[in-house]
């Protein structure tokens, strides 16, 4: 990423889209929208003090809504451009509400409330599309329950839950418990303020809460309208601190998540959602639970997939070795349901083939495989770009050229093509290069 | 005069910059890199220091280089990862903003040290102070260098004239770039010549007959078949081999080179009663198909015949796809043939694939899958096999059996793999550079693979593998010059005692003996700078440029 960015013959135009598309190959006229940032990039040094001292926190959608981060945020920290980003969503100022704070921190002076998209136009000889996926809803399959229980996760929310730089910092604590977790805190911060509040209660009759409360309730001080606040006041203050000891209690007995399974062709191969098969799943519900259990040894993965496709170069071998080493049982069958249990434990049902019986069984965490679904924005690009779509949904090719598309001197590599794991999207976009290079000596010769 | 006695004061006095990168929480987690920096600006030499989140970062970047042009740095020292994949981009930071980039030094605090001190935050911090230390006090002892710089011979050498040699070939040549095409066997077109049909239903022999005809009409390819590379010598930009064409041997040169010498299906003697007859394999059942001569009607095929097991650990990626194309194309012309497919796995990835293995399903075909330690029993006519989802063993009858075996290296891979001083992995494929960021380059400069030489390539990926593989080799050969790093070995002529022990210690062969000098020399180009002479060397001689003696002593003193 960063030898892109350096790279003297690449011009990097993040956070822009293709509006519009004209000419032909060798000679296409793009249009290209730059969206306001309210940040101006040659000036941004991407020190990050305008995010530190932003007042409004959002979910953080690098993080798959796990955590949170600023209203005007950079997409993670190692991000080419460092380039901050106001979210209009959310900023108050550009809301009409009062605030400016990051204009008044930021020393390069580089935030500009006014800034406006800008349009772009470029003539350029080809074109290729790299324009990725989109990840699958799993709320579309009633049956896993993704909404309802909290410890049904994405593979890609579980592999942020992994990452050091991620929401826990490579913690594989649960989000059920880590809602508890947040739940006591806010209560502290309440108890905290009650405190205070019966403090000066306290502070004016001189004499504490507890006393007073005990006499109150047994009518000594009848129903002044000092006593009957002070006393409302201590109850709601009991009920907090009750609560937040319960709360307390119940995390006490949390620990990180030793117990996976992980759930393969969640709406791939599927008639109902995405027919296909998305290809890299199956390697990296292996890789995620290799890598749990190097971070806690006890960790035990069952990966439940109808076939286990380990079909790169090195990945069969991978996949013995994670059975070997990592205590990684794969379970052949797709899962049937995914049911809540005691504790926020899911409980995961499945037909076992050997004893050919339905089976139940609960786990810490439940880690669903997602499909490699066609991007959303990808049917309006290949539209711009006049290219045609697959049956499949994404950009169509031909075995024999199997980087260009149905449009002359417009090629595509990687997941817009279809599903396909790193190094095929890595020499994909070799190819690509090749052919693009390929359009542009012959517009050369030609000019 | 003033100016130059200003100059060697700037030298003897270097002023130094040191940045402490947090990485995150890799380092900062598990040391204190506050005190860790602010410990380096107490270091003789040291006029700057500064502690990023990401030194790597664009903003960090920026940083060294506006430090290195306002408190005029002479030297830049970075505490972070590992220069094995940060130097570079460190490095070449500091050219930019006119420090000469062997002026900076890399010092790895994350790898070899909060990696493998975690949980010990003091020990952590007091042994990355020690190594900064080191690195500031070798850093006073670094020289400026020049990068060195080489002609080169815009012309490819590509090995095999398969779907991905072709494909790499005809890359290139459209590209402008000239290619010297050598096929060992007789004629180009690789197992294509062998295939019946391809998964869309064109047949092969005419997907390859267009793509060797256009190849065979390019004016910059010249074709050498029944011809092998004998042997190869020189370096990036400018290798020399000499190609034998059976009666007579021919001197080439090409600045870069392409492998993609392809695989061959395994032939599985004393397996499932194999006989070429009743039992045969899936290419074996392409050529009845393309003469028209199968007549069976009751088929079972067996994957992972040979594949997949203890000693073949390997999956071969390309015969369940195979399978299921064969199954179809008989059910197409003879649809009351019975098909059974007996699988582990069916490693139908992707889009068309899958959609072939449904369509299987609705025209009929039968799948069964069978463990791996319960493989199936081919006997009299009928196949026996313990069906793990019903619980029983069932019984086939049919009156053919077709095995899906794995595509081997070519024989001739290990040969080449020596010649060209290239790896090959446990099963015998090439071994790329990198399994997931460099799939097409070898860890050797100048030398590219493509094809099933990889690993096995359905006949789209090998195409796309060699057109992908003709930019990575353009990159270079589109080139003026080659520049390469000035982290060189020399060998001093006026110390050397010409006993070639650096010779063997040299991985890269870029040591060479002098017969007339009666000294060891060092190929600047081909030295990848592992520094192994210098070690080896008993009379000091050998040396490496950045790894000096003086240079590393100066680093083990300050420890």
């Amino acid at each position: 990423m960063l030898d892109a960015g350096r790279h003297p013959n690449i011009d990097l135009m993040a956070y822009s889209e293709v509006e519009s598309m004209e000419g032909e190959s060798g000679a296409f006229e793009i249009r290209i929208c730059r969206k306001a940032r309210f940040v101006n990039e040659d000036q941004c040094t991407g020190c990050g003090t305008c995010a530190e001292k932003c007042p409004i926190q959002v979910s953080d959608s690098f993080n798959m809504g796990q955590g949170t981060r600023s209203a005007i945020y950079s997409w993670f920290a190692q991000g080419i451009p460092s380039t901050h980003t106001i979210d209009a969503k959310y900023c108050r100022q550009l809301n009409g509400k009062k605030c400016g704070i990051c204009q008044k921190v930021c020393q390069a002076d580089a935030i500009d409330f006014n800034q406006k998209d800008k349009i772009v136009n470029l003539t350029v000889g080809a074109v290729i599309v790299a324009a990725g996926y989109d990840i699958f809803d799993p709320s579309r399959i009633p049956e896993y329950r993704y909404r309802d229980q909290p410890n049904v996760i994405t593979s890609m929310e579980f592999e942020r839950l992994l990452s050091a730089g991620g929401p826990t910092a490579g913690h594989l604590n649960r989000p059920s418990d880590r809602t508890v977790i947040e739940e006591i805190a806010v209560l502290e911060k309440k108890a905290k303020k009650s405190e205070k509040m019966l403090g000066k209660y306290e502070e004016k009759y001189k004499m504490v809460s507890e006393r007073f409360y005990r006499a109150f309730q047994s009518g000594e001080h009848g129903d002044e309208k000092d006593s009957v606040k002070w006393a409302d006041k201590y109850k709601a203050y009991l009920e907090i601190k009750s609560k937040r000891e319960a709360l307390k209690t119940r995390a006490e007995r949390f620990s990180t998540a030793k117990n996976l399974a992980f759930i393969q062709c969640v709406g791939s191969r599927d008639f109902r959602f995405y027919q296909f098969c998305s290809g890299y799943c199956c390697m990296h519900s292996i890789k995620e639970a290799i890598i749990a259990h190097e971070h806690e040894p006890e960790t035990r993965s069952v990966i439940f997939g109808m076939d286990i496709r380990a079909v790169g170069k090195g990945f069969e071998e991978y996949k013995i070795r994670g059975g070997n080493h990592s205590n990684i049982s794969y379970h052949r069958g797709r899962v049937a349901e995914i049911r809540g249990g005691p504790d926020n434990h899911p409980v995961v049902i499945y037909e076992d083939t050997i004893s050919q019986t339905v089976k139940k069984e609960a786990f810490d965490m439940v880690i669903l495989a997602t499909a490699c679904a066609p991007g959303k924005s990808l049917k309006k690009l290949a539209s711009v770009l006049d290219a045609e779509l697959d049956e499949f949904g994404f950009l169509k090719t031909n075995h024999l050229q199997p980087v260009d598309t149905t449009r002359e001197g417009i090629f595509v590599c990687g997941c817009a093509q279809s599903p396909m794991d790193i190094p095929e999207s890595v020499s994909q976009a070799s190819s690509a290069a090749s052919r693009a290079v390929q359009v542009l000596m012959t517009y050369r010769k030609v000019s | 005069m003033a100016d130059q006695i200003k100059k060697e004061n700037a030298e003897e006095k270097p002023r130094i910059g040191v940045f402490v990168c947090d990485c995150g929480s890799n380092i900062a987690g598990h040391l204190d890199c506050e005190s860790v920096a602010e410990y380096a600006s107490t270091l003789p030499g040291v006029v700057f220091t500064k502690e990023n989140l990401y030194t790597c970062s664009e903003s960090g970047i920026a940083e060294i280089q506006q430090s290195i042009k306002e408190h005029h740095l002479t030297r830049v020292v970075v505490a972070s990862c590992s220069p094995r994949t940060h130097q570079p981009l460190f490095a070449g930071s500091c050219a930019q903003a006119g420090l000469n980039p062997y002026l900076f030094e890399m010092v790895n605090i994350r790898d070899q040290c909060s990696w493998v001190h975690m949980g010990q935050r003091e020990n952590a911090t007091e042994k990355a102070k020690n190594l900064v230390r080191m690195g500031v006090a070798k850093s006073v002892t670094l020289e400026p260098q020049k990068e060195i710089e080489s002609s080169l011979i815009r012309k490819v050498l590509v090995i095999g004239g398969g779907m991905a040699g072709l494909s790499a070939a005809d890359a290139f040549a459209a590209m402008g770039i000239e290619v010297i095409l050598v096929e060992k066997s007789g004629a180009l077109g690789g197992l294509l010549r062998k295939i019946n049909r391809l998964a869309n239903g064109e047949a092969a022999i005419d997907v390859i007959s267009n793509l060797i005809e256009k190849v065979e009409s390019r004016s910059n390819i010249s074709v050498y078949t029944g011809s092998e590379v004998k042997s190869i010598g020189g370096y990036i930009g400018n290798f020399n081999m000499t190609v034998s064409t059976g009666d007579k041997n021919i001197e080439e040169s090409a600045g870069c080179v392409v492998v993609a010498t392809g695989a061959l299906p395994w032939v599985p003697e004393g397996l499932y009663g194999y006989n070429g007859e009743g039992v045969i394999t899936q290419i074996e059942l392409e050529d009845r198909l393309k003469t028209g001569a199968l007549n069976a009607s009751q088929i079972v095929m067996i994957q992972c015949a040979g594949a997949r097991t203890n000693n073949r650990e390997f999956c071969s990626r390309i015969c369940c796809m195979t399978a299921v194309k064969n199954a179809l194309i008989i059910k197409e012309y003879k649809p009351d043939s019975e098909i059974h497919i007996l699988y582990r796995d069916m490693q139908m990835y992707g889009t068309e694939k899958e959609k072939m293995l449904w369509d299987a399903r609705g025209k009929g075909i039968r799948f069964h899958v069978f463990d791996k330690d319960k493989p199936p029993d081919v006997k009299n006519g009928k196949v026996h096999f313990f069906q793990p989802l019903l619980g029983e063993t069932r019984e086939i009858p049919c009156d053919l059996v077709v095995l899906s075996t794995p595509l081997l290296p070519n024989e001739n891979a290990r040969n080449l793999a020596r010649t060209f001083r290239v790896p090959v992995d446990q099963n015998g494929f090439f071994l790329e550079a990198h399994a997931k960021l460099r799939p097409l380059d070898f860890a050797a400069d100048g030398i590219f693979l493509c094809g099933s030489a990889r690993y096995p390539a359905t006949t789209a990926e090998a195409r796309s593998q060699g057109i992908g593989v003709a930019s990575r080799a353009a990159g270079i050969l589109f080139k003026e010059k080659l520049v390469t790093s000035a982290i060189v070995a020399g060998i001093r002529d006026d110390t050397c005692v010409g006993c070639m022990i650096c010779l063997n210690a040299c991985p890269y062969q870029a040591i060479s003996f002098n017969e007339i000098s009666n000294v060891c020399e060092v190929n600047v180009i081909l030295c990848k700078g592992c520094g192994n002479c210098a070690a080896a060397c008993p009379s000091h001689s050998a040396r490496l440029k950045g790894f000096m003696q003086k240079q590393v002593l100066a680093q083990i003193r300050a420890f």
